[in-house]
């Protein structure tokens, strides 16, 4: 290794976490042997020239995120996150399950809360969730698909086990930096790209955009399908734009539709147009001034009631908050248990339900060890991390959770897995979670291949959200087949087909002179030549 | 004006498109080599090479090879950096005729072929800045040189060597024919977002073929290329016939946008080798007819004599 890992192996004891790419006394590991053999090979003013080339392309193409009303690039770090194929494999097994039984779950809860009186969980914590909406409450939506897009965060501990942390089934964000990160890594990193096969990305807004199209209002044969934003302000606004274009789709504000009759139109030049499914980037408050927010000037009046009538789609459904509520995370395994009959395959980290009084007497008392969330927060908001607070914040703490138990949750604080990720002129541990993103469309549910890697550039922070100073990694997933000689690897045939000739036989003798002449000269680049 | 003058005018043209369909070429299917074995590597640069109108000289042509062969070669008239000497070089024959503006940003284009690393990471920042150097030639063309004569032989140059540019663009669908190949033949053009929302669901080879070669509106589609030709060479001899054409180039380049786009087919894809082939036998014979209608008369004169 060259000496930008030279004090790495004692940083990484200092954290006792799992190292994604080093084996315990700094031996790469084996899905990361390509990746390190290309860092072999670069020196510090190699490393940081890519890494500043890297960040300007970001900056260029706009590939920002919006930090109290600055627009700032995205940190993309220049040490991929590799994972190898069996360990994709349970991965994706794990969020599919994830998904099938939120949206099972999801189902229940708006309609006979069958999950409710089987005691799995109590009827109290579905309908205190403050997502829980019962404007939405007795239909089920047009396409029958309540979670099209989720993102599912996982983090690996320090033994090295995959644990669910939590599950976004509302609006999860990052998928365009899924997107972004691979392009600029294959010309920041080409070295490490060759002789293993790494699975493509670049597939997901195909499907996303199928997956939205099959779940259109029954009967329309060519839906139209937009990607609603909350305009130009919004810290996602890239995200939003990057997608609405790659599908080729209208990114529309709610000002640009109407409904009527139970029907959402789109102004255009060209008079209103029907619109059949909305991806809707906005939260559920926004969404219709006649029933949540008045004031919001962001939605659209008669959403709601025009998706209860079946005449729109509105992707993810109204009302999905309830399904990541933190408290309700927790119930998660046996609400697979319940409605799928199979064991979870991937585990939730244990948390403590501070409703439980055994369990909020046995927290209070050790506040200063765990993490304590807000059920409801995201991004990062809210969020006490025990060692790290100081007394009067853990004080303050201790009101709020007496005062609401409901609103919190606890963890045993996890040292997340680590990746070398640059800082100033050398690599150095840190902490990074994944968020896999699902699509689903009804019939499967379709994992994308790696999903966003977030790390905390800080040493030693356990935060990796992008507002308090985090960054990302593109993320590998090796595929599956084993590494043979590359002689072996079959090449894809180019289709031989018959040459038929549309085109009219030359007869101007004077083009036929000329064609045997130009079967001479190898190409017409080179006849050109002639000129210079 | 001189035929010189305007041989050399038309060239600059040719030569600063073909660097730009070049670098975009190169800059799209680049990453795309970089992710395969050595050996099919080794295989797919030959096969990229001939596409771009070369062969390859020995049988250990590899990446590295390709980029100096596409990038760097100054030797070369289909590399990045010889096209761009050549379209300087012309411009210096021209240089009381062009603007001032337009020779020094062919002249900086030029002394600046030098100042990049000819690895694969220093080429894609080469790819990046030729695009932008042919595009501030191409606009500072358009607005300090006066649309007369001069100005259509620079388009119609421009125009030929985009329809070529284009086709070569298309037939590296051959070349990489694993994955998604549509997506890179539109990227290589720039066409991808334009592509995306002229269609609502219909993506694949077929469309993104169609597109290239068909579309009406979108300026590097070939049919778009040859009606760019076509109206520049009836703007330069705009000799009113009852019957027919005199002008051989018009008369090619014609045939070829109508054939294009009043053709009916019901698989554009197995008839697209050919269609490649004749777009560019179609621009090498109206170059051709070109240079001896406007720039080599005495040559056409020998000629006719030839045959009376």
């Amino acid at each position: 290794m060259s000496d930008l890992f030279q004090d790495y192996s004692e940083a990484a004891g200092r954290t006792g976490a799992y190292d994604e790419m080093f084996a315990p006394g700094q031996l790469a590991r084996k899905s990361y042997g390509q990746v390190a053999g290309a860092l072999r090979e670069l020196s510090l003013t190699d490393v940081s020239a890519r890494a500043d080339s890297m960040a300007r392309t970001f900056l260029d193409r706009g590939v920002t995120f919006d930090f109290a009303g600055e627009e700032r690039p995205f940190p993309l770090d220049i040490v991929p996150r590799v994972i190898p194929a069996d360990e994709w494999n349970v991965l994706e097994r794990g969020v599919a399950q994830r998904v099938r039984a939120l949206e099972a779950f999801l189902n229940d809860v708006y309609d006979k809360m069958t999950v409710v009186s089987d005691g799995v969980i109590p009827r109290q914590l579905v309908t205190t969730s403050a997502h829980f909406h019962r404007q939405v409450h007795g239909f089920e939506p047009a396409g029958g698909v309540r979670v099209h897009v989720s993102g599912i965060d996982v983090v690996r501990d320090a033994a090295g086990t995959f644990r669910v942390l939590e599950d976004n089934v509302r609006v999860p964000s990052g998928v365009s930096y899924v997107l972004e990160n691979r392009r600029a890594m294959a010309k920041g990193l080409p070295e490490a790209f060759g002789q293993q096969l790494i699975r493509p990305v670049e597939e997901y807004p195909r499907r996303l955009l199928s997956a939205l199209r099959k779940t259109a209002p029954s009967g329309v044969d060519d839906p139209t399908v937009v990607v609603l934003t909350p305009g130009v302000f919004n810290s996602a606004y890239f995200e939003h734009t990057l997608l609405a274009g790659l599908m080729g789709v209208e990114l529309v504000e709610g000002r640009d539709l109407i409904c009527r009759g139970n029907r959402v139109y789109m102004r255009t030049t060209a008079g209103e147009q029907r619109v059949d499914v909305i991806y809707k980037r906005i939260d559920d408050e926004f969404l219709d001034p006649l029933q949540f927010r008045a004031d919001s000037m962001l939605g659209c009046p008669g959403l709601v009631n025009a998706a209860r009538a079946g005449g729109v789609t509105i992707a993810n459904a109204v009302g999905n908050g309830v399904a990541d509520d933190k408290l309700v995370y927790s119930y998660v395994p046996d609400l697979i248990r319940y409605y799928l009959s199979e064991e979870p395959v991937i585990a939730n980290v244990d948390t403590y339900r501070l409703e439980e009084k055994e369990a909020r007497e046995h927290v209070l008392d050790r506040l200063d060890e765990l993490v304590v969330k807000p059920v409801d927060g995201s991004g990062g908001k809210g969020l006490v991390i025990g060692p790290d607070a100081s007394k009067d914040e853990l004080e303050a703490l201790r009101k709020r959770i007496i005062a609401d138990p409901r609103g919190w949750i606890a963890q045993p604080v996890l040292q997340l897995s680590t990746v070398p990720t640059l800082s100033g002129d050398k690599f150095g541990p840190r902490h990074v979670d994944l968020r896999p993103f699902a699509v689903n469309d009804g019939e499967d549910v379709w994992v994308l291949p790696g999903g966003l890697t977030r790390v905390a550039l800080k040493e030693g922070s356990l935060i990796v959200n992008s507002s308090q100073g985090g960054g990302s990694k593109d993320t590998w997933v090796l595929a599956d087949s084993p590494q043979v000689p590359v002689e072996v690897i079959p090449r894809p045939t180019i289709t031989v087909r018959e040459r038929v000739s549309v085109w009219p036989v030359e007869s101007n003798w004077r083009d036929s002179q000329k064609e045997q002449q130009q079967q001479q000269q190898v190409s017409a680049a080179q006849e050109v030549t002639a000129n210079a | 004006m001189l035929s010189r003058i305007a041989e050399s005018l038309f060239w600059i043209g040719r030569y600063v498109e073909r660097a730009d369909g070049t670098a975009r070429i190169l800059d799209v299917h680049l990453e795309r080599l970089n992710h395969l074995p050595m050996e099919e590597q080794r295989s797919v640069a030959q096969e990229l090479l001939a596409v771009m109108g070369a062969r390859a000289q020995n049988e250990d042509f590899g990446l590295p090879e390709l980029l100096n062969a596409l990038a760097y070669d100054k030797q070369s008239a289909t590399s990045i950096a010889g096209s761009l000497g050549a379209a300087r070089e012309n411009a210096r024959r021209a240089r009381e005729t062009v603007s001032s503006g337009l020779w020094e940003s062919l002249n900086t284009t030029y002394y600046g072929l030098n100042q990049h690393r000819k690895d694969v990471v220093g080429t894609y920042r080469f790819c990046n800045w030729v695009l932008e150097r042919t595009a501030m030639v191409s606009g500072l063309a358009d607005t300090t040189v006066s649309h007369d004569e001069s100005w259509q032989f620079l388009v119609l140059g421009r125009s030929l060597e985009r329809a070529d540019m284009t086709a070569r663009m298309l037939s590296t669908r051959d070349v990489l024919s694993a994955g998604m190949s549509w997506v890179n033949m539109l990227r290589c053009a720039g066409a991808y977002e334009s592509f995306l929302r002229t269609r609502r669901a219909a993506f694949g080879d077929q469309h993104a073929a169609e597109f290239l070669l068909l579309d009406r509106l979108f300026p590097r589609s070939i049919v778009y290329a040859l009606r760019d030709a076509d109206e520049c060479l009836a703007k330069l001899d705009p000799s009113a016939q009852r019957v027919g054409f005199i002008n051989d180039a018009r008369r090619i380049v014609g045939q070829a946008r109508t054939f294009l786009e009043f053709h009916r087919t019901d698989d554009l894809m197995a008839e697209l080798p050919e269609h490649m082939e004749r777009v560019q036998k179609a621009v090498s014979q109206a170059s051709d007819a070109i240079s001896r209608k406007y720039f080599n008369q005495a040559d056409e004169l020998a000629w006719v004599g030839e045959v009376s």
